[in-house]
């Protein structure tokens, strides 16, 4: 604001004005975010216009004229949404071929694992505790899927599929790949050339090519290269896979970051005698991670997604499920609804994940 | 560190050890030569403020005084130790010398009070209470006790200088620099920073500081080096430098800040 040189305001008068009615309530607001302007009012019609033609029919054809629960056969002479696909092959959807009767525990493996997530986005339980309670969760929800042990009759890795895949897929390849990409990013910014080098050729290459080709490798072209009679499991080659393509991905973005962190900062930190992993650990790092939680996010949603790209290998996870129950004589022709409840599960993982970066942006 | 005593005079300086031996040095940027040959014996207690055109070498040559910046020839020998590629040399020296930044260069993802404890706790391994109480006591210090809970943001930048002031204390080092510890700062704000180095100086403290604030020269210094392309052209007492200056540049430079 600005001040007069000469006369001071007169605060008893200033003091009491109130803004304009125009400006504020659900009129003022609507005026304000609506309404400025003819374009904007012409787009607000428009768009109002748009949805009207749209969501009746939309809530027509998914609650009104829908079967929730029906053979295969009535559904071909309705017109609303049949979801009776999705509640008369949920079971197999979200657990692929995991044995009929087992099923409760690839579904405890998932609930232990969403709770130990909800509890780990409360920055307050980030003490030791909640890492043994993350190994402890870990070791039972192997235990789990595994069987084996406890009395749980085994179940093979290649029985495993559906829902449970593709937490696993992206939980570790997200956890593993996130600090490999850190380290990635350290050893470009290094002063060691073999390191630098190295790292560079390292994410150039693996940026430079799809991760179809990358889960293709793993499945097809490394087994060769191992001696006869060793084989490593499919799951881990693919995930393997995952992790160094996102690893690549997360490095470049905090390079950024740990460009965007100034030089004076390093001084400060090694003039107070801090070595140089204590000034990465305690300085630097904390501050560059934090300015790319966005992007990192993004990387980190869109490698969930990209577990799906696993069907190509013959990995069951819940795209390949889905897709399977498609393939099914008399379930063919209902995939908007399949992949409606498929682009809903993923949505719902997906919004979770963007919306707690956006508190942990708030918090630090 | 002893609070209270009297402030060295400068006969008594010689007699003292010196602390800081710089023999010969030379430093390039590249092709461009910084530093042309630079001798200074620095002793204990002993007050030094350093004034020169920019691009002079003055902040090159206390940056390599810790060893921000390496030099490529000649020898610096601080407290004993020389400075070399030596690593663990490095670590040492850098805990012993106290540097202050133009631009105070705080850690703004910690409070003030972690900002002065980070470098004790991980360097000095004190514990935490201990280290805070130190903390507490060098803020006190420099009048910014109870700003102790808040980030380097929320303050101004005189304060936000002082806590660099006390971040750098709170190590207990033996000698100080200062680069150009004022030129960032808003002008109602340089006197707060510059009582404070004044009464540090009144304790004792050996301090190298890059500045053009004159005053502060003229009160606190021992020696005041005028510098110009990367050579000490002149070297005398505050009395002597500002009212007899030998030589033609000193002259220039002079006659050029103070108006």
């Amino acid at each position: 604001m600005r001040q007069h040189p000469v006369k001071p305001m007169d605060s008893s008068r200033t003091g009491h004005l109130k803004p304009p009615v125009a400006s504020t309530g659900a009129i003022g607001w609507m005026k304000v975010h609506l309404f400025n302007g003819v374009f904007n009012s012409l787009l607000t019609l428009f768009i109002l216009f748009f949805l009207y033609q749209i969501l009746p029919s939309l809530f027509r054809w998914i609650f009104l004229n829908s079967l929730w629960c029906s053979s295969p056969a009535e559904c071909h002479d309705i017109k609303g949404a049949c979801w009776s696909v999705i509640s008369n092959n949920y079971r197999f959807i979200l657990f692929g071929f995991y044995p009929h009767d087992m099923q409760w525990r690839p579904l405890t493996a998932m609930v232990l694992l969403i709770m130990l997530l909800m509890v780990s986005r409360n920055r307050s339980y980030w003490k030791k505790q909640l890492l043994y309670a993350w190994i402890a969760g870990l070791c039972f929800m192997a235990i789990l899927m595994k069987g084996g042990l406890l009395g749980l009759a085994p179940v093979e890795s290649t029985q495993w599929g559906g829902l449970p895949l593709t937490f696993l897929l992206a939980a570790f390849g997200l956890a593993a790949a996130y600090p490999v990409g850190v380290l990635l990013a350290l050893g470009r910014r290094s002063s060691m050339p073999a390191i630098k080098a190295l790292c560079i050729v390292y994410i150039e290459i693996i940026r430079g090519v799809p991760l179809v080709s990358l889960l293709f490798m793993s499945a097809v072209v490394f087994p060769l290269f191992l001696p006869e009679g060793i084989t490593i499991n499919k799951i881990l080659r693919a995930q393997a896979a995952i992790i160094m393509f996102t690893a690549a991905y997360i490095a470049e973005v905090v390079r950024g970051g740990l460009q965007a962190v100034a030089k004076g900062q390093y001084e400060a930190a090694e003039s107070l005698g801090l070595t140089y992993v204590q000034t990465l650990r305690l300085v630097i790092l904390p501050q560059a991670l934090k300015i790319v939680i966005p992007p990192t996010v993004s990387i980190l949603i869109s490698a969930f997604k990209d577990t799906s790209l696993v069907v190509i290998i013959g990995l069951y996870d819940i795209l390949k499920t889905t897709q399977t129950i498609l393939a099914n004589p008399s379930w063919m022709g209902f995939s908007t609804e399949a992949f409606f409840f498929l682009a809903c599960i993923y949505f719902i993982c997906c919004y979770a994940m963007s919306n707690y970066s956006r508190q942990l942006e708030r918090e630090l | 560190m002893e609070t209270g005593t009297e402030p060295l005079l400068a006969d008594d300086i010689e007699s003292q050890n010196p602390i800081i031996e710089i023999t010969d040095v030379h430093k390039w940027y590249g092709e461009f030569h910084v530093l042309r040959g630079i001798n200074l014996t620095i002793h204990k207690g002993e007050r030094i403020v350093i004034c020169g055109p920019s691009g002079s070498g003055k902040s090159t040559l206390i940056r390599c005084i810790n060893r921000l910046e390496d030099h490529q020839r000649g020898r610096i020998v601080v407290d004993g130790i020389e400075l070399t590629h030596n690593i663990k040399n490095i670590e040492k020296i850098r805990a012993e010398v106290g540097m202050v930044f133009q631009h105070f260069n705080l850690f703004p993802h910690l409070t003030i009070l972690d900002n002065l404890t980070l470098g004790q706790i991980w360097v000095r391994k004190t514990s935490r209470a201990e280290a805070e109480k130190t903390a507490m006591y060098y803020l006190e210090k420099v009048h910014i006790a109870e700003q102790a809970r808040k980030y380097p943001g929320q303050i101004s930048g005189g304060q936000q200088q002082r806590v660099a002031i006390a971040r750098s204390l709170c190590m207990k080092p033996n000698v100080m620099l200062f680069d150009e510890p004022t030129s960032a700062l808003d002008p109602e704000m340089v006197k707060e920073v510059l009582d404070v180095m004044i009464s540090l100086a009144q304790e004792g403290m050996t301090m190298i500081v890059v500045s053009h604030e004159m005053g502060f020269a003229r009160s606190v210094a021992h020696r005041v080096l005028f510098m110009d392309v990367g050579q000490i052209v002149e070297s005398n007492t505050p009395d002597e430098f500002f009212h007899h200056p030998q030589n033609e540049r000193t002259r220039l430079f002079l006659s050029q800040i103070l108006h």
